[in-house]
């Protein structure tokens, strides 16, 4: 017998917008977003999931696939597994949260397996399920998410959350944009799974991801974590977007004039192409490869040569230039603060997933390349979906709560000054892109460009409300706006260099700096330090 | 960027205009018009949905890029990507395909 699905009821509304009352509201639709979404549905809580784009093929794994953290149950791979990037991740992980993630993402991997993902099967008979295509995997999960009687609003990018006169939060409402409409969604729990934030660097799949959600959490108190691991950048041809890195691990990397750059690699040494771009341009060729590995690279991401074959490019013979993308939150590890096991933040009733929420219990602080950011949205998933929908249980049919709009930037009317979104973009990526700024980070450019961002918060929040037709571009140069000031906040915060968080003026690891940098707050931002787990333990033994 | 969408094949089924993540392209009367490229994020998706491989997505992500439809479709890049990763009738068995397996932990 199937069970009948509960579903999110559509009640009147005044024209020009449409409401829904429902359970669990789930705000975007990657990974994290839809195994939200079913999670929270096989628990009977009736389910609606907006996206700014098209559940299916929005976000970063729909477009760039990803390999992922599956580890066979055998003790001794999993402890490997664990021990494996714990120093890359400068040990701010967590034991407990690695081995739960392993079994989740697991236990979920073989649910795809069932659900008909076609995973492929090796020489020996084995079905392999460490990688996942990006538009097969999502095409899939859209369609389980549909199945599960989720209501999907497509093209609806959420603006700001709702909350209660307790503070909980009690829905969203956001645009219709190609409806020229609203929407509401009034909810006992929100799961924000809008993904990172990649500052429009156009790096694969990424320009949805403008940490909408991070804004909408801090407009209700929430906190952050780690967002001082916030600087990979990717690889890709200087030209093109595909910024899938494994294979430049095959790569030799020359300067204009033919002469290797030296210490250039795709992993350990990305720092070193870093710097030889602000000296010049740099070129790969992927002659490290042989015939037998081209072959299983072109049956493996046939979207990695799609800019080669379409320029004319044989990128195993010959050589092209290549840039460094910057991908901010989206492979970084720093987001919402997790305060327990089922993804809740720190405000009722908000949960976080993927990118949206901090990966530094699995990876502490470098992510990279790898597959745990794909573990994590799984898993991360699955639990704040459960966890928002047993949170949407317990408050029961509780009488009509007052949910009030929470949105501040660019929805207030402030006559002096017009909102300029396009201006605010760039003048953020001026900020953020460059490699001596925030790749290579020192106090004193820290902050002078802290001081540049601040200033530019303090233009947007005395900006007039952005009229209909920029509403969504202001609310998102809103969001990157304060994500780089929780970003730089907490890179001044962190004397030493740890994960991918490097500082000229501090270049060693520091024993003494073994904890977690919480930031949060929009006019003020602040930070303060959290002791990792067992360094706290440590202490207390001392 | 998205550089065209092919008069001579595309049918008006407007799927590209819904499955666009950053919503480039336009209803009309007619076939679709790219409406918004410099919003384009150079992702390649609308092609694998699109069903009659109208659609062509230049690699050049950060610039528009004069393009010879007539060449393209001659050289069979109409739709390459959706038969490279098995999303036609015939290239099916090319969805297991994945040997990441083997490259992983290079
Ligand atoms: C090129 C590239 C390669 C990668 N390779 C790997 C890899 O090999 N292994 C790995 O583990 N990870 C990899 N990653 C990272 C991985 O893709 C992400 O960790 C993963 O996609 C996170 O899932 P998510 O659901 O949190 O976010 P996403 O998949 O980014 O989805 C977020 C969704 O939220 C929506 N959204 C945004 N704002 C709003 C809003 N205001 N309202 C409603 N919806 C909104 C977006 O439209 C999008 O659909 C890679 C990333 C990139 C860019
Ligand atoms: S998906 Fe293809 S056929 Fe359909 S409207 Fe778009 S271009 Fe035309
Ligand atoms: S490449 Fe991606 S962003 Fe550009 S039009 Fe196609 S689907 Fe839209």
């Amino acid at each position: 017998m199937t069970m009948q699905p509960n579903r999110a009821e559509r009640v009147s509304a005044p024209t020009g917008s449409v409401e829904f009352d429902a359970d669990v509201l789930v705000l975007g639709g990657g990974p994290a977003g839809t195994w939200a979404a079913v999670s929270a549905a096989e628990r009977g809580a009736r389910v609606v999931l907006a996206d700014k784009g098209f559940c299916g093929t929005s976000g970063a794994t729909a477009a760039a696939g990803t390999g992922v953290w599956y580890v066979d149950p055998n003790p001794a791979l999993r402890d490997a597994a664990m021990a494996n990037r714990e120093k890359l991740g400068g040990h701010l992980q967590d034991r407990r949260w690695m081995a739960r993630v392993l079994d989740r993402t697991y236990e979920q991997s073989n649910r795809l397996a069932e659900w008909g993902y076609p995973y492929p099967v090796d020489d020996s008979g084995k079905s392999q399920r460490n990688s996942l295509q990006g538009p097969e995997y999502m095409r899939l999960m859209r369609k389980r998410t549909k199945q599960a009687g989720v209501t999907i609003l497509d093209h609806s990018p959420a603006l700001e959350l709702l909350a209660d006169d307790e503070g909980a939060v009690a829905g969203a409402s956001g645009i219709r944009r190609q409806k020229d409409d609203r929407w509401t969604v009034r909810a006992k729990a929100v799961v924000i799974a809008t993904g990172g934030c990649a500052f429009l660097s156009k790096t694969l799949g990424s320009n949805v991801l403008t940490g909408d959600g991070y804004l909408m959490a801090a407009e209700v108190g929430a906190e952050f974590s780690s967002m001082e691991f916030s600087n990979p950048y990717a690889i890709s041809a200087a030209f093109g977007s595909v910024t899938k890195t494994l294979f430049y691990g095959w790569a030799s990397f020359t300067h204009e004039d033919g002469s290797i750059v030296p210490g250039a690699a795709s992993k350990g040494g990305r720092s070193a192409i870093a710097r030889a771009l602000l000296q010049g341009p740099v070129y790969a060729r992927l002659d490290k490869a042989d015939d037998a590995v081209q072959r299983q690279m072109r049956m493996s991401q046939p979207n990695f040569f799609l800019p080669f074959d379409r320029t004319g490019i044989d990128p195993f013979r010959d050589r092209f230039p290549v840039t460094l993308r910057l991908e901010g939150t989206v492979r970084g590890t720093g987001g919402l603060r997790i305060v327990d096991d089922s993804c809740a933040t720190s405000v009722p009733g908000l949960y976080a997933a993927g990118d949206a929420a901090t990966r530094e219990l699995i990876c502490g602080g470098f992510t990279g390349g790898g597959s745990h950011n794909a573990a994590w949205a799984m898993s991360s998933g699955t639990w704040a979906g459960q966890g928002a929908a047993d949170y949407a249980r317990q408050l029961g049919a509780i009488g009509r709560r007052k949910p009030s709009p929470a949105g501040t930037i660019a929805f207030r009317n402030r006559p002096q000054r017009a909102f300029a979104p396009a201006a605010l973009a760039k003048a953020i990526q001026t900020e953020v892109f460059p490699y001596e700024l925030n790749y290579f980070r020192e106090a004193s450019r820290l902050q002078g460009a802290l001081a540049r961002l601040d200033a530019a918060w303090r233009d947007v929040s005395e900006a007039d409300a952005a009229s209909s037709a920029d509403l969504l571009r202001a609310r998102e140069g809103a969001a990157m706006l304060a994500t780089a000031r929780w970003m730089y906040r907490s890179a001044l915060t962190r004397q030493e260099s740890r994960g991918m968080h490097r500082r000229d003026d501090f270049p060693d690891q520091d024993d003494r700096q073994r904890h977690y940098v919480t930031t949060g707050g929009l006019d003020e931002v602040w930070t303060s330090v959290r002791p990792h787990a067992e360094a706290a333990y440590a202490e207390a033994a001392e | 960027m998205i550089e065209v969408v092919d008069a001579a094949s595309c049918t008006s089924c407007d799927i590209c205009v819904n499955v666009c993540p950053t919503n480039v392209f336009d209803k009309t009367d007619g076939i679709p018009v790219i409406a918004r490229q410099s919003d384009c994020q150079t992702c390649f998706l609308c092609e694998l949905y699109c069903p009659e491989d109208a659609l062509y997505v230049s690699p050049f992500a950060d610039e528009a890029q004069a393009i010879d439809l007539i060449a393209l479709r001659k050289a069979d890049a109409m739709g390459s990507y959706r038969r490279a990763i098995g999303w036609t009738d015939d290239t099916r068995e090319r969805r297991g395909d994945d040997r990441s397996y083997l490259l992983f932990g290079h």
